[in-house]
């Protein structure tokens, strides 16, 4: 029975990020999609120890603490000064109501299920599940950085989109760890390149939202 | 112990640090071609080195020909970049400033895109993707022009999802794998998955097969997941332009191919070659009739980059020995080709001052010379005989005639579409009275006629040796 109460939690765990993931695309405030994105990295980190100890692969602790102090703490942190920075803790601006995003969420969440579950006959039912859990959380980031003209939330929804990629790598049972630290790693780099080119586009437009940069598209004002 | 796969990794590696440690303009453009002519000599040597495997590395027939491709277009870009760069400063359209780590990141870029053809490990094949991705998009943006960082931004948020997507692939390919194979390195290793495919679990494997091809084939530039390429070549600079379409798509291609040696292996998987042949023919057909509209000649090239990785990714569909050879011959004579244009091209439009076709007239009569490189590469790209594309289009239009007449009459046309898009605009850019600036072009002409020479060779005659090896990785592709 106790190995039914190690399933439990890791799906209560892999659960409350697809929650989450549901409130960071209902959430119109950069502040608060920030917080929850914070939470939403607390709670994978959770998760991966819980594989850890689950799958007795003491080295998935280290990818734990990853996500807990950098998405967890450090990024959201650096994020917050920057929105303070640039004023822009206003409203976001959206390309789709709430409405129809969660009706798509809710879409996406069941086409993972449909695709996952029944694939992989000798897969462990723990680790389909967990997986269409990730992939549902991969297709809800995807789905934000559509959704949202704002380069610091488009940023977020690609985070988020890793922490789902995360998630499905440390369910894969003994998925080595060059692999995993190349993920923290390409995370590292990934923020340091958006970092880079929000200050650009702030220095350059005076605003971060990305539609503000379709009027200098190459063709589109001469096409006529 | 020096081997040529560890000269390979380790020649880029070093050279990206000192790089990024030199200040100043001219000894790094230097030392960006010393080190990149290093790194071709060492991929010459691969070429007559045993094959060799280990869990991390591999070397095949594949892509041993590819990193000899690979280096040798990096080696004659470098010597490009150097003066075309130069140019740039001297116009004052860059600073030394903005500078500061392209040479650097141009180093890195080579190294990665090593890593990413002699991977083994598929998850490494994965890091070379990505750090090539990361390192182009650092590049693209380095005129910080709105444009620019558009294109940028585009390229990084694209790529980066992109890149994921590629990623879960690559988690659920593991999955399928380590039933088999057992947990940790083994089950990442290509070669051994492709000696075990068979008793992997088909839906799975199909599965992730979908998140790699979107994946991958965002980076290869395949419609509709092009839209970030040929804002990335419009905007950045021109040598970067010429690696992007000669190097970066074909490893992006490279590493759908390899997952789909797996599938083939697999019984009872969707049909890889059937989808790679809807999207060769989707990207063919979408970016033929695109080149119509283009007004940015830099543009107008990277749509027709997309064309030719539709016909390369049709060829690969097709599969087969003489789909598989043709395809192989087009994706080497493009590289060569289409890098070719682009170093003319950087030059034209270095010395008429802008991009706008409408604005590029009369070349032929005012920088002649240039005017017949850009003319003999337009010739050579839109597959007229005697040249290398010739050849490959030629095998592949007549092989799938023989095995699929309906899919052969759709490549023939988006090929005659295309092909009278770029001969329109090339006879708008070299006839007409002369404009704007005329003076001399302070360039080495030395790549640009290099490529075009064996692009023509190739057309006229295939060394034995090459038509050998290219048979034997065909047979391999399966």
């Amino acid at each position: 029975m106790g190995h039914h109460i190690g399933f439990d939690i890791a799906h209560l765990l892999a659960g409350s990020m697809l929650v989450l993931s549901f409130v960071l695309l209902h959430q119109d405030r950069i502040t608060a999609v920030l917080n929850i994105f914070a939470l939403q990295a607390i709670v994978l980190s959770l998760a991966v120890a819980w594989q850890a100890v689950l799958q007795d692969a003491p080295h998935l602790l280290v990818t734990a603490g990853i996500a807990l102090t950098a998405k967890g703490i450090v990024i959201p942190a650096a994020l917050h000064r920057i929105v303070r920075r640039l004023g822009i803790h206003r409203e976001i601006e959206e390309v789709i109501g709430a409405g129809p995003t969660m009706l798509t969420g809710l879409g996406l969440v069941v086409l993972s299920i449909l695709l996952v579950m029944p694939a992989g006959r000798n897969v462990s039912i723990l680790v389909r599940e967990d997986l269409a859990f990730a992939l549902a959380v991969i297709l809800l980031g995807l789905l934000m950085m559509i959704t949202r003209r704002n380069a610091v939330t488009q940023i977020i929804g690609f985070m988020s989109l890793e922490n789902g990629l995360v998630l499905a790598a440390t369910g894969a049972k003994g998925m080595p760890l060059v692999v995993e630290f190349s993920v923290a790693f390409s995370i590292l780099i990934a923020f340091i390149v958006f970092g880079v080119f929000v200050f650009r586009i702030r220095e350059r437009f005076d605003t971060v939202d990305v539609g503000a940069l379709d009027r200098f598209r190459g063709e589109r004002g001469e096409q006529g | 112990m020096i081997d040529p796969v560890s000269a390979l990794l380790l020649i880029p590696a070093v050279a990206a640090i000192v790089l990024a440690l030199l200040p100043g303009y001219r000894v790094s453009a230097f030392l960006n071609v010393v080190a990149s002519g290093l790194t071709f000599a060492a991929g010459v040597w691969l070429l007559f080195y045993p094959r060799y495997r280990s869990e991390i590395l591999i070397v095949d027939d594949f892509n041993g020909y590819l990193v000899a491709l690979t280096t040798f277009v990096a080696f004659t870009t470098s010597i490009f970049s150097a003066s075309y760069i130069g140019h740039e400063l001297s116009s004052g359209r860059l600073t030394p400033k903005f500078m500061r780590f392209y040479h650097a990141l141009y180093q890195a870029m080579i190294g990665s895109m090593n890593v990413a053809l002699l991977a083994n490990n598929v998850g490494l094949l994965w890091v070379g993707v990505e750090v090539a991705t990361l390192s182009t998009v650092m590049m693209v943006g380095i005129y910080r022009t709105p444009a620019a960082i558009e294109a940028a931004w585009k390229y990084c948020i694209l790529g980066s999802v992109g890149i994921a997507l590629a990623f879960f692939g690559t988690i659920l390919v593991y999955l399928v794998a380590q039933e088999v194979l057992g947990e940790g390195m083994p089950a990442l290793a290509w070669d051994r998955m492709v000696q075990n495919a068979d008793k992997f679990d088909p839906k799975l494997l199909s599965l992730a097969f979908v998140f790699l091809l979107v994946g991958y084939g965002t980076k290869a530039g395949l419609a509709p997941f092009h839209a970030w390429l040929p804002d990335a070549h419009a905007e950045g600079p021109t040598p970067i332009s010429a690696v992007l379409s000669g190097l970066l798509l074909n490893v992006a291609l490279y590493a759908l191919l390899r997952f789909k040696m797996i599938l083939a292996a697999t019984p009872g998987t969707i049909d890889a070659g059937l989808v790679l042949v809807a999207l060769g023919l989707a990207s063919l057909l979408f970016a033929a009739f695109m080149l119509y509209r283009r007004r940015d000649i830099k543009r107008l090239f990277a749509y027709s980059s997309i064309e030719h990785m539709g016909i390369v990714t049709f060829a690969f569909g097709m599969g087969g020995p003489l789909a598989n050879f043709a395809g192989l011959l087009h994706m080497t004579m493009h590289s060569l080709t289409k890098s070719a244009i682009f170093f003319a091209v950087g030059h034209v439009a270095q010395v008429k001052g802008t991009q706008r076709i409408a604005d590029i007239k009369g070349l032929s009569s005012s920088h002649p010379v240039l005017a017949v490189g850009l003319a003999l590469g337009v010739i050579a790209i839109v597959g007229v005989p005697p040249f290398g594309l010739f050849t490959s289009e030629f095998m592949l239009v007549s092989s799938s005639f023989a095995r699929q007449p309906l899919l052969a009459v759709v490549l023939v046309f988006g090929l005659i579409v295309a092909f009278g898009a770029l001969m329109w605009r090339l006879q708008g850019v070299m006839f007409g009275e002369a404009e704007g600036p005329a003076a001399r072009a302070k360039a080495t002409y030395v790549p640009l006629f290099l490529h075009i020479l064996l692009v023509l060779v190739a057309g006229l005659w295939l060394p034995e040796p090459v038509v050998r090896w290219f048979q034997a990785v065909a047979a391999q592709l399966g």
